[in-house]
Order: structure tokens, then C-alpha cells, then sequence
């Protein structure tokens, strides 16, 4: 489960501390106490910032810095079909082996695929992915009614 | 024997112990070894309490109390000698003491409705307090909030100090003429303290409130005698002790469970039926109704035979020994905390931690791939994880089949975990 990749965003996350953004959210996983703070920023179509605060386990911390990584810069439409591929590898029970086309999209988020195995750990690598659905929904949607900056 | 070479004072003679349990010879994770330190949440099972339910089913099988026919006798006879064997086993005065319940939030549930429903002098209303503590379990949190929001009445509660103790303090100030109930914790899930049982039944009495003990965490490891405690009513869960999952147990004092007004309705708990009106039964089937978990109690009542074959005194001397064992191997890897008492004086074997700044969750997994199992995370009791200033624990409990070998391989796979996170 613990991939070097994995443990290398753990120690270095990479994007973390909260920025400017038009839609803030606010997600735990009651089962451990996990908790993230995410706030997306878009340019027009394209996802300009992901920035979060967040305490965890190694799974849920790494996945939102391999997150910042993957989505910053992304246009919207294809951010969501990485979130989209990254949530059915999440689910798969380990019955997905990555193939290049999945490691094309995934890039280092395919290191979780052995974190499918264990249910109990999905919901740490899903967190953050969840809280930046629910985000970016509410930034696009104009929700929120003032910007955090 | 421990890794200097010494031999533990008073330990049982866990080599035939184990045999008993099937389970703790399962290999997991490529044929490792399983080390099992989840115990506070529950036990395995004996080869004994397995045949009994076994047996039962493929011999016995009945509804209970009703039916003349072979089966059922037999039925009724092993499911009321179960409450025999639990009645002894805490020293109740009484058989009819004894509730059977479906777990312990089952039974303080029902105490905390009971009072709910009741008349004078019992009823809980918005003239009253109801007192708990900050070391409860959320099954002893969340029936008083329940009760509380829906009478008026108010919840006070102890708090803790640094070292994992119930502050008493402040008993005047939080037990008072107006306090109806308090229902507290005998060891705590998640600290492993064991409370001072004795100072709050007699602040209680002073003020004539009724005391409800939770000993979920007592019964498996300690004798338990519901007359020196002194409360009104004792819980505790039967799958912790050896039986099976679906049993559990509420005493409570013969004149309170004929005065207090029954929860759940159905059949067992009457004694006629009109289309107008009902009357009760006496305890304890006023508080069971509906078929019960028969073949539960039955094996309950084996798992009690085999607890007390081996003798409660010597199980407690046993986990004792460990317990002080265990302490002094956690003292030894360094940034490890104790989240309770640091010492084995008036402690049980639950030792929550933190190590370091690695999350419980990865300590618990890479313990697992280890064979160690352990529990993770707040344990149902996340107020005393709010005090500490901490999101979570990881926690190694013991038992009777616990060996001072797996107190060891629990010291060396957190020096794994520290050197994997390091």
C-alpha cells in the first residue's frame, strides 16, 4: 500500500496551505477524524489553484498534494474526468490493474491503486477528491456568495 | 518469559489457553503470525462457547417459554440457566436481576427510557441533572443527551485530569439534590483507567440519586460483584467476555425493576392482553420482549463456565502483570505518549498511544502487515480525544490468552513503523 510515491507526498506535500479562492469547503471522514480544508480557485475554464489545510493519515495527506499536482492548470472538463477515473480506481476493490492509458491520466495517483484493497482506506484517498467535486461545483455555480480572498 | 529472561509474576498458562481458541492460530498476510491486542473490542471465542452454540442449534432449537414439546423445554431451561450462570457470576442476590439485552448500549439505553418514562421518585424531568463523565463511551454519552433534550433536564459530567483520571474535585458541585441519575464508566475503552467506584456510589446515595455502572470493559477482565459496588444498575456486553456478538446484560435492583415502567412492548414481556390495556410480567421478562437471543445467552452462559473455570482473580493478575510489562516496553520506544495512566496502579490492559506525529491509521496498517492487530482511531469515546488535543489513538488491549511474546512483537513492530515513517 505504501509506495514510495506515496510516502514522498506524505513527507513533501506539495500545494498545501489556503489561498484564494471563489468556493471553500469543508470535509472530514467521521470514522478517523480526518479533516481538509479546500478552496478552488478557477480561471475562466481552467482550475488555477487547488489549496487545502489538512490533517490525516499518510493516504489522505498524499492523495491531496498528488490532487494539487494533477488538477492545477487542468481546463474543468478534463480535472473532472481525472477526478471521475481516479474514483472508479478508488472503488475498484483491487480488481483494477493501471494500464499506460490509466497511467497517462493518473500519472503518480496510480500508486493508490493497491490502497483499493483495504476499504477501511479508501475514504482517506477519496477526501480530498470529493472535497475538490464539491468545491469546484460550488465555484462554478457561483454559491458562494463572496470570494475568500 | 520477557526479552531480558525474566518470568512475569502470576501469568496463566497461555500455551493451553490458546489451544482453546481456533482463531489465534490463523496465519494472515503471508503466513504471518497473528498477535491479536483487540480485545477491548472484542474478544475471540473458546472451542467451548463455539460447541455450545453449535450443539445447541443442531440439538436444541426452540423458541423459548412457550411450546410443551421437548425442544422447547430444553430451550428454556438452557436459555434461563445462562442467566443462572450470569446471576453468579456478578453475585447478584437475585436471577431475576438479570436482563438480557442485545449489547451493553442495548441495556444503558434501556435505564436511560426506563427513567424517562418513570413516576416519581425516578422520573427524569426538567427539575433534575443527569451526571456522566468525560470518559464515557458515546453508548454512555449519547442515551443521556437523548434523554436530556427530550425531558429538559441537564447533563453535567466529570472531567479528567492530565493523567487519564476522573476529576472528582468538584463532586459536590456536580452531584447534587438535584442529580436523578449518574451512570459512569468502571474502565474506561479507551484509557484503561479503573474509577473509583466507591466515592461516587457514596455522593450519589448522599443525594439519593440512582447510579447505573458500565462495565463493559470489567466483566471479561475482573470479578465483578453488583452487591460491593453498591450501584442500582450494572451493564456490560457479552461478546467482550468470550460469547458471542447479539448478548448483552443489564442488573438492576429487584425493587427498581418493579417499580420502573417497561421500553419495548411485545410478546414474553406481559402477563394478559386486552384490546384496552396490558398487564406486565414480572422482571426480567417485563424488560425482554420478543423471542430473545436465545442461542447468545446460552453461549454467554458457557463463555461465563469457562471464565470462571480459569477463576476472574487470576485473569486479572494475569493482565495485570502484562500490563505492567507492556507499559515499560512502550516507555522504551522513543517518541511514544501514553494517552492515560503511565503506571499499572488501578489501570487495565487498553493502552492507547500516539507515536510521534504518524497517524494512528498508518501505525495500525503497518502493524497489520505485521500480524498486530490493534484498534485505530477514537474510539467511540472522541470527547476524551477532544481533551487530549489529539484526532485519534492506536490501541493494544489484552486478555487471558495475551503473552508477554506479543507484548514484545507489539514494541518491535513500532520500531518498524518508526523507522517505515521516520
Amino acid at each position: 500500500m505504501y509506495q514510495d510515491v506515496i510516502l514522498d507526498h506524505y513527507k513533501h506535500p506539495h500545494g498545501r496551505g489556503l489561498r484564494d479562492g471563489q468556493a471553500e469547503v469543508h470535509h472530514v471522514n467521521p470514522t478517523c477524524g480526518d479533516e481538509i480544508t479546500l478552496r478552488v480557485r478557477l480561471d475562466g475554464s481552467v482550475i488555477g489553484d487547488v489549496s487545502y489545510e489538512s490533517q490525516g493519515c499518510s493516504i489522505s495527506q498524499a492523495s491531496a498534494s498528488v490532487l494539487n499536482d494533477l488538477l492545477v492548470g487542468k481546463d474543468v472538463a478534463e480535472a473532472q474526468k481525472i477526478q471521475e477515473t481516479f474514483l472508479e480506481l478508488m472503488q475498484s476493490r483491487g480488481r483494477i490493474e493501471p494500464d499506460e492509458a490509466m497511467e497517462e491520466v493518473l500519472e503518480d495517483a496510480v500508486a493508490f491503486a493497491g490502497v483499493s484493497k483495504y476499504p477501511a482506506r479508501v475514504k482517506c484517498a477519496l477526501l480530498s477528491w470529493m472535497a475538490w467535486k464539491d468545491a469546484t461545483a460550488k465555484a462554478l455555480s457561483g454559491t458562494t456568495p463572496e470570494e475568500t480572498a | 518469559m520477557t526479552t531480558d529472561g525474566r518470568v512475569l509474576p502470576g501469568l496463566l498458562d497461555t500455551e493451553a489457553i490458546r489451544k482453546d481458541f481456533p482463531a489465534l492460530d490463523r496465519l494472515v498476510h503471508d503466513g504471518r503470525k497473528l498477535v491479536y491486542l483487540d480485545n477491548a473490542a472484542t474478544s475471540q471465542k473458546p472451542r467451548q462457547v463455539l460447541d455450545t452454540l453449535n450443539s445447541y442449534y443442531e440439538r436444541s432449537n426452540a423458541n423459548v417459554h412457550r411450546g410443551v414439546h421437548v425442544l422447547a423445554e430444553e430451550a428454556t431451561a438452557l436459555y434461563e440457566g445462562a442467566r443462572d450462570k450470569v446471576a453468579a457470576f456478578i453475585n447478584a442476590p437475585s436471577r431475576d436481576e438479570v436482563i438480557f439485552t442485545k449489547n451493553a448500549s442495548e441495556s444503558l439505553n434501556l435505564v436511560a427510557n426506563m427513567l424517562g418514562w418513570a413516576d416519581e421518585p425516578y422520573r427524569v424531568d426538567r427539575e433534575t441533572e443527569i451526571v456522566i463523565t468525560e470518559m464515557e463511551h458515546h453508548s454512555n454519552i449519547v442515551p443521556w443527551q437523548l434523554l436530556s433534550q427530550r425531558t429538559g433536564a441537564t447533563l453535567k459530567w466529570f472531567g479528567l485530569t492530565d493523567d487519564g483520571r476522573l476529576d472528582l474535585s468538584d463532586i459536590e458541585q456536580v452531584i447534587t439534590e438535584k442529580t436523578k441519575i449518574v451512570s459512569f464508566v468502571l474502565v474506561s475503552n479507551i484509557l484503561g483507567t479503573v474509577n473509583p467506584v466507591e466515592a461516587i456510589v457514596r455522593r450519589a446515595q448522599d443525594v439519593g440519586a440512582l447510579v447505573l455502572i458500565d462495565a463493559s470493559q470489567a466483566a471479561p477482565h475482573m470479578a465483578l460483584d453488583v452487591q460491593a459496588l453498591g450501584a442500582d444498575f450494572v451493564a456490560f456486553t457479552g461478546h467482550k467476555m468470550l460469547g458471542p456478538t447479539g448478548i448483552g446484560v443489564l442488573w438492576g435492583r429487584q425493587e427498581l425493576l418493579e417499580d420502573l415502567p417497561p421500553f419495548l412492548g411485545g410478546g414474553e414481556m406481559i402477563e394478559t392482553v386486552s384490546m384496552h390495556s396490558s398487564t406486565y410480567a414480572p422482571a426480567p421478562h417485563k424488560f425482554e420482549a420478543g423471542t430473545p437471543p436465545i442461542a447468545q445467552a446460552i453461549g454467554l452462559g458457557a463463555a461465563v463456565d469457562y471464565l470462571t473455570a480459569i477463576g476472574m482473580d487470576k485473569i486479572a493478575a494475569h493482565e495485570h502483570a502484562l500490563t505492567e510489562y507492556a507499559l515499560e516496553r512502550l516507555h522504551e520506544v522513543p517518541d511514544l505518549r501514553i494517552i492515560g495512566p503511565t503506571t499499572a496502579q488501578d489501570r487495565a490492559a487498553a493502552i492507547s498511544f500516539v507515536l510521534g506525529d504518524i497517524h494512528p491509521h498508518d501505525v495500525g496498517q503497518v502493524l497489520d502487515e505485521q500480524g498486530i492487530a490493534v484498534r485505530v482511531g477514537h474510539h467511540c469515546a472522541r470527547p476524551v480525544c477532544l481533551r487530549y488535543g489529539i484526532p485519534a489513538t492506536t490501541r493494544a488491549s489484552f486478555y487471558l490468552y495475551s503473552t508477554p511474546a506479543e507484548v514484545d512483537a507489539l514494541a518491535e513492530g513500532l520500531e518498524q513503523v518508526r523507522n517505515f515513517f521516520g
